[in-house]
C-alpha cells in the first residue's frame, strides 16, 4: 500500500515536472529565436545606413585617410558574413565593439550607465504595481454590482486621462509643479534618494492608471464567479476572499497587459532620462544616435532589446505559475 | 461610414470626441494661415518672458510668442503624425496580407516574424530606425511608420484569419478564383472598417510618439517646429517659464485624446471593441436590507430535538428596472430537524435555489432577504455580530452548489481550498488541515487523496469535484448541509454515488440536509420530507411516503412528468402545461393554484411597486 502511494506520488511529480519542462523548453526556444533576430537586426543596422556610416559619423571635414583607417579598424571592409561571425563571436566574449566617438569599449560605457537605468525601471514598475493592485481591487470591491456610481465614473475617467498622458510630458509637468513651483524636489540629475522620486513617478503613474482600470474590470467579473460564492459559503474572511480567490483570477489579463506596459516602461526610460538629465542608458542611446556613433547605438539597442525580451519571458512565466490550466493546455 | 458617424454623434463620448477632433483639424488648417508670420516675428526686447497679457504663454529665446507658435505647430505635428500612420498602415497591410499571397511556408515566416517584432515597444523600434535613417522629420516619419507596422500587421493577420474562415472566402477559393482577386474582392472590403478605426487610434499614438522623437531632437529640426520641438526648447527654460514646455504638452495630449476617443467611440458604434472606458453599468436601485425585528441571540441550543433550522415567512425580493420588484421567494416556512433530509422541489425559477441561498445568508445585492423567524441551531444569525455569525455559519453549515465545474477556484490547489476552511474555522495549522483534507477526500471516496490534494480543479472529473465539494463541507463538522441541485450537472451513475454519499453522512453523523432539486424522483429517493415550490411559494409539504398520494395538481404534474419503464414512448412525454390542461378537463377543483399554473411556467411573478 505504501509503495503504491509513493509510486503514485512520484508519477504525479514527474507528470507535473514534465508539464513545466515542456513549457520551459518552448518558451526558451522562442526567447532564443527572438534573441537571434534582435542580434542580427542590431548587426545589420550599421550596414543599412544609407551612404558611408563612418563618413557620416566623422563628418564631412574628416580626412579620407582617417575615415578609411576607422573603417579598417571596425572591420567594415571584410566580407559581410565574416563581420557577422566576428560580431557574434564578440558578443559571446562580452565585446560590443568600440565607440567611434570616444574610442572606449562600448561594453564599458554600457556597464557604467546600465545600473542607473535598471534601478529607475525596476523602481517604476514596483511603484506602478503597488499603486495599481490595491487601487484597482479596492475600487472593484467598492463599485461591485453598480454601487458607488460616482466613484466609478470618477475613477474610470481619471485613469483614462492619466493613462493617456505620455511619460515625458508627465515628467515635464511634475518638474514644473514639484521642482519649479514648490521647490520640493531636485529638477534633474541623480543625486540622493530624492532625485529618484519624480523620474519614477513620471514612468509609473501612466501604467499604474491603465493597470488599475483593467484590474477593476477583471476583478468585477471575478467577483461574480461561482467560486467566489463558494468562498463566501466557506465564511472566509473578506480579506482572504479578495486576496486568495479574487486577485489571482483577476490578475491574468492585467499581467498580460502589464508585460506590455513594462516593456514600454523600459523604452520610456529613454525619454524620461532626457527630461531629468539622468546619467543612464537612455541618454546614451539618444546621444549616440545624434552623433551617429553606430557601435554605441548597436550596443545600447541590443541591451534594451534584451531587457524587453527578458521582461516578456518573466511575465509569461508568472502567468504560467498563476494559471496552471493554461500552461497545461499550451504545453 | 456615414452611418457610423451619425451613431457616434448620438453618444456623449462620440460627440465630444468628434468636436475635439474637428477643433484640432480646423486649427491645423487655419492657424498657419492666420498667425504663421506673427509666430515667427522676433522681439529682442522681450526675450524668454513669462506669461503676460500680451503673450499669454510667454516668449522664447528670440522673443517669439509661444501661444501662437503652439497653435501654428498644430499643422506640422498633425501632418507628420498622419504621414507616419499612413506608413504604418501601408507597411502593416503589406505584412498582414503577405501570408495570404505568399502561400504557406513564406506566410508562416512572415506571421512568425511579425510576432517577434510586435513584442518590442514602438519607441525602441523607432529609435532603431531613427539611427538608420538619421535625424530629420522625413526620417522620423519613416522610423515611426515602420515601428508601428508590426502591430498593424498583427491586426490585419487576425482580421484576415477571421474572414478566411468564412464560407464565402472558402467558396471563392474552391471556385478557383486567384489570390489577388480574393484579396481585393473579398478580404480588403471586409477588414476596411476595423482598420480605419484602429488607424485613427494609431494616429493619436503616432502624434504622441512623434512629439517624443522631436523632443529627443531626433525629429523636426529648426527652423521648423512641432509640438515636441517646442517642448524641448521649453524644458531648457523651465525655471523661467514652465508654461513654455507645458503648453505644447497640453496641445499634444488634447490632440492625442481627440484621435484616440474618436477611434474608440467609432469602434464602439461599430461594435468592434467592447472596452468599457466610460460605459456606465445601468443604475440599479440600491435595495436596503430591512431586517425583521432582530431576535436576540439566545444560546438555547438546548433541546436535543430542537430543529436545526427554523424559517418563517422567508421573502427574497429583487429591485428590477423602473422601480418594479421581483418577488423571487414569497413567504416560505420551513423547518429541518436534526438528522432529517428535507427536499425542496420545483421547476426552474420556482425560487427553490433562492430559498437555499437566503437560508445560507448568501443572497447578494440587489437582492434583499426578510423573514419573520430565521433560526439556525436556535440562534438568529442576523442578530449576531459579523465575526460570530461567520464563526457559527462557518463551523456548522456547509453549502454544496450546483455546478462543480465553476465552483472551485481554478488557480488554487484542491488541498489548499479544502484546508483553508479548517485553518479559518477550526484553528488548525496548515499541515494538520492538509491531513484532515486528505481524510475527508478519502471519506467522500476519492482514491489516492494525498495525490489529489496537490492537483488543480481542472484535473478532477465533474463527479469527483462534487464529492470534493461535499468533502470540503465536511472539513468542519456541519450540522446542516445545504445542497443546491448538487446532482444536476452529473450523469446518472455519478449522481447516485453523490446521493449515497449524502445519505451515508446523515446516517453516520446525524447531519441534517436541505436538498434542492428540480427532479422529484431524486428527491423521493433521498429525502424524508418534501416541500414543493411553485412561483416563489410553497404549494405542498408532505412526507416522502405520501408522495404517491399527493393531492396538489402541481405535485402530481411533477410526478407524472417522470418517465417510467412502462411509459409509452410512442406518445410525447408529459409536460407541465399539458398535464395542467388535463387536470382542468377532469373537472377537479384546483382552486387558486390553477390560476398560478396557468401562467408562464418559467417566470416568477413581476409586480409593480
Amino acid at each position: 500500500m505504501t509503495t503504491l502511494t509513493t509510486r503514485l506520488a512520484e508519477d504525479d511529480r514527474q507528470l507535473g515536472d514534465h508539464r513545466w519542462l515542456r513549457f520551459a523548453i518552448r518558451r526558451a526556444g522562442r526567447l532564443l529565436v527572438s534573441l537571434w533576430v534582435l542580434i542580427t537586426a542590431s548587426f545589420l543596422m550599421i550596414h543599412l545606413v544609407p551612404g558611408d556610416p563612418i563618413r557620416a559619423a566623422l563628418g564631412p571635414t574628416a580626412p579620407a585617410a582617417v575615415v578609411e583607417a576607422r573603417r579598417e579598424s571596425l572591420g567594415l571592409n571584410d566580407p559581410i558574413w565574416q563581420q557577422y561571425l566576428h560580431y557574434l563571436g564578440g558578443l559571446f566574449r562580452g565585446d560590443l565593439g568600440v565607440s567611434i566617438g570616444s574610442q572606449l569599449p562600448v561594453a564599458d560605457t554600457i556597464a557604467q550607465r546600465l545600473p542607473a537605468t535598471l534601478l529607475l525601471a525596476v523602481l517604476a514598475f514596483a511603484v506602478a504595481i503597488l499603486i495599481a493592485i490595491p487601487l484597482g481591487m479596492a475600487v472593484a470591491v467598492a463599485t461591485q454590482r453598480g454601487r458607488a456610481r460616482g466613484l466609478e465614473v470618477g475613477f474610470s475617467s481619471s485613469t483614462v486621462v492619466v493613462g493617456s498622458i505620455p511619460d515625458f510630458l508627465l515628467a515635464v509637468a511634475l518638474v514644473a509643479v514639484f521642482s519649479v513651483e514648490l521647490g520640493w524636489l531636485p529638477v534633474a540629475g541623480r543625486e540622493g534618494p530624492l532625485s529618484y522620486i519624480l523620474p519614477v513617478l513620471a514612468l509609473a503613474l501612466g501604467p499604474a492608471a491603465i493597470l488599475a482600470r483593467i484590474l477593476r474590470i477583471e476583478a468585477l467579473s471575478v467577483l461574480d464567479a461561482d467560486f467566489v460564492r463558494t468562498a463566501h459559503a466557506k465564511r472566509l474572511r473578506s480579506a482572504r476572499i479578495t486576496l486568495r480567490h479574487v486577485l489571482p483570477n483577476a490578475v491574468t489579463a492585467t499581467l498580460t497587459l502589464g508585460g506590455l506596459l513594462l516593456s514600454g516602461l523600459v523604452a520610456g526610460t529613454v525619454l524620461v532620462e532626457t527630461v531629468f538629465a539622468w546619467p543612464g542608458l537612455g541618454s546614451t542611446i539618444v546621444g549616440s544616435i545624434q552623433t551617429k556613433d553606430y557601435p554605441l547605438v548597436q550596443g545600447t539597442v541590443l541591451v534594451y532589446g534584451v531587457g524587453v525580451l527578458l521582461v516578456n519571458t518573466l511575465v509569461d512565466a508568472a502567468l504560467a505559475a498563476l494559471d496552471p490550466q493554461s500552461t497545461a493546455a499550451a504545453a | 461610414m456615414r452611418r457610423t458617424i451619425t451613431a457616434m454623434v448620438r453618444t456623449p463620448l462620440g460627440a465630444t470626441a468628434l468636436a475635439l477632433l474637428a477643433l484640432v483639424l480646423l486649427t491645423a488648417a487655419f492657424a498657419p494661415l492666420l498667425w504663421g508670420d506673427q509666430a515667427d516675428a522676433t522681439d529682442t526686447g522681450d526675450l524668454l518672458a513669462g506669461p503676460s497679457a500680451e503673450h499669454l504663454v510667454g516668449t522664447d529665446n528670440l522673443g517669439r510668442d509661444l501661444l501662437l507658435r503652439t497653435l501654428v505647430a498644430t499643422r506640422l505635428s498633425i501632418v507628420l503624425a498622419l504621414c507616419a500612420t499612413a506608413v504604418a498602415v501601408g507597411a502593416g497591410l503589406l505584412l498582414g496580407v503577405a501570408p495570404l499571397l505568399l502561400g504557406r511556408v513564406l506566410g508562416r515566416a512572415v506571421t512568425w516574424f511579425t510576432g517577434i517584432a510586435v513584442a518590442f515597444p514602438g519607441l525602441l523600434l523607432a529609435l532603431f530606425f531613427a539611427a538608420i535613417f538619421g535625424s530629420t522629420a522625413t526620417a522620423a516619419v519613416f522610423a515611426l511608420g515602420l515601428a508601428g507596422a508590426p502591430s498593424f500587421a498583427r491586426l490585419c493577420q487576425n482580421l484576415i484569419a477571421g474572414i478566411e474562415a468564412r464560407d464565402f472566402v472558402s467558396a471563392a477559393r474552391v471556385g478557383g478564383i486567384g489570390r489577388f482577386r480574393v484579396l481585393f474582392r473579398h478580404v480588403l472590403p471586409n477588414i476596411g472598417e476595423p482598420l480605419i478605426v484602429n488607424a485613427t487610434v494609431g494616429a493619436g499614438g503616432a502624434l504622441l510618439a512623434f512629439a517624443g522623437l522631436s523632443f529627443l531632437g531626433l525629429g523636426v529640426q529648426p527652423p521648423e517646429y512641432d509640438w515636441g520641438r517646442l517642448m524641448m526648447d521649453g524644458l531648457r527654460g523651465i525655471y523661467a517659464n514652465p508654461l513654455a514646455a507645458l503648453a505644447p504638452g497640453i496641445a499634444v495630449v488634447v490632440a492625442g485624446l481627440a484621435f484616440n476617443l474618436t477611434g474608440e467611440s467609432a469602434a464602439r458604434s461599430l461594435g468592434i471593441s467592447d472596452d468599457v472606458i466610460l460605459t456606465a453599468i445601468p443604475r440599479r436601485r440600491r435595495a436596503r436590507a430591512e431586517h425583521a425585528a432582530l431576535q436576540a441571540a439566545d444560546d438555547a441550543a438546548s433541546a436535543e430535538n430542537a430543529p436545526v433550522l427554523e424559517v418563517e415567512d422567508l421573502r427574497v425580493d429583487f429591485a428590477g428596472a423602473n422601480g418594479t420588484t421581483v418577488h423571487a421567494v414569497r413567504g416560505v416556512d420551513l423547518t429541518v430537524g436534526t438528522g432529517e433530509i428535507v427536499g425542496i422541489v420545483g421547476e426552474s425559477g420556482s425560487g427553490k435555489s433562492m430559498t437555499a441561498l437566503a437560508v445560507a445568508q448568501l443572497v447578494t445585492s440587489p437582492g434583499t432577504v426578510t423573514a419573520r423567524t430565521l433560526r439556525f441551531l436556535g440562534t438568529d444569525p442576523r442578530a449576531l455580530p459579523a465575526a460570530r455569525r461567520r464563526r457559527l455559519l462557518g463551523t456548522s453549515m456547509a453549502v454544496v452548489f450546483q455546478d462543480p465545474m465553476s465552483s472551485f477556484n481554478p488557480t488554487m490547489r484542491m488541498g489548499d481550498q479544502l484546508a483553508e476552511v479548517a485553518v479559518e474555522h477550526a484553528g488548525l495549522r496548515r499541515r494538520e488541515a492538509r491531513d484532515r483534507a486528505a481524510d475527508r477526500l478519502a471519506s467522500v471516496r476519492i482514491t489516492s487523496p494525498r495525490r489529489r490534494l496537490r492537483q488543480y480543479p481542472y484535473e478532477f472529473s465533474g463527479g469527483m469535484r462534487q464529492r470534493a465539494m461535499i468533502g470540503m463541507g465536511l472539513m468542519v463538522s456541519p450540522r446542516l448541509i445545504i445542497a443546491d441541485e448538487p446532482t444536476t450537472a452529473l450523469d446518472v451513475t455519478v449522481q447516485s454515488q453523490v446521493l449515497d454519499l449524502l445519505r451515508a453522512i446523515r446516517d453516520d453523523e446525524g447531519t441534517s440536509i436541505l436538498f434542492i432539486s428540480h427532479d422529484i424522483s431524486v428527491v423521493a429517493e433521498l429525502c424524508d420530507r418534501v416541500l414543493v415550490m411553485r412561483a416563489g411559494e410553497l404549494v405542498e409539504e408532505l412526507d416522502v411516503k405520501d408522495l404517491s398520494s399527493a393531492t396538489h395538481p402541481y405535485t402530481r404534474a411533477l410526478l407524472a412528468a417522470v418517465p417510467h419503464m412502462s411509459t409509452d414512448l410512442e406518445r410525447p412525454l408529459a409536460t407541465l402545461a399539458t398535464l395542467e390542461v388535463d387536470e382542468q378537463r377532469s373537472g377537479r377543483d384546483t382552486g387558486a393554484s390553477a390560476a398560478v399554473l396557468g401562467r408562464d411556467l418559467d417566470q416568477s411573478e413581476v409586480s409593480s411597486r
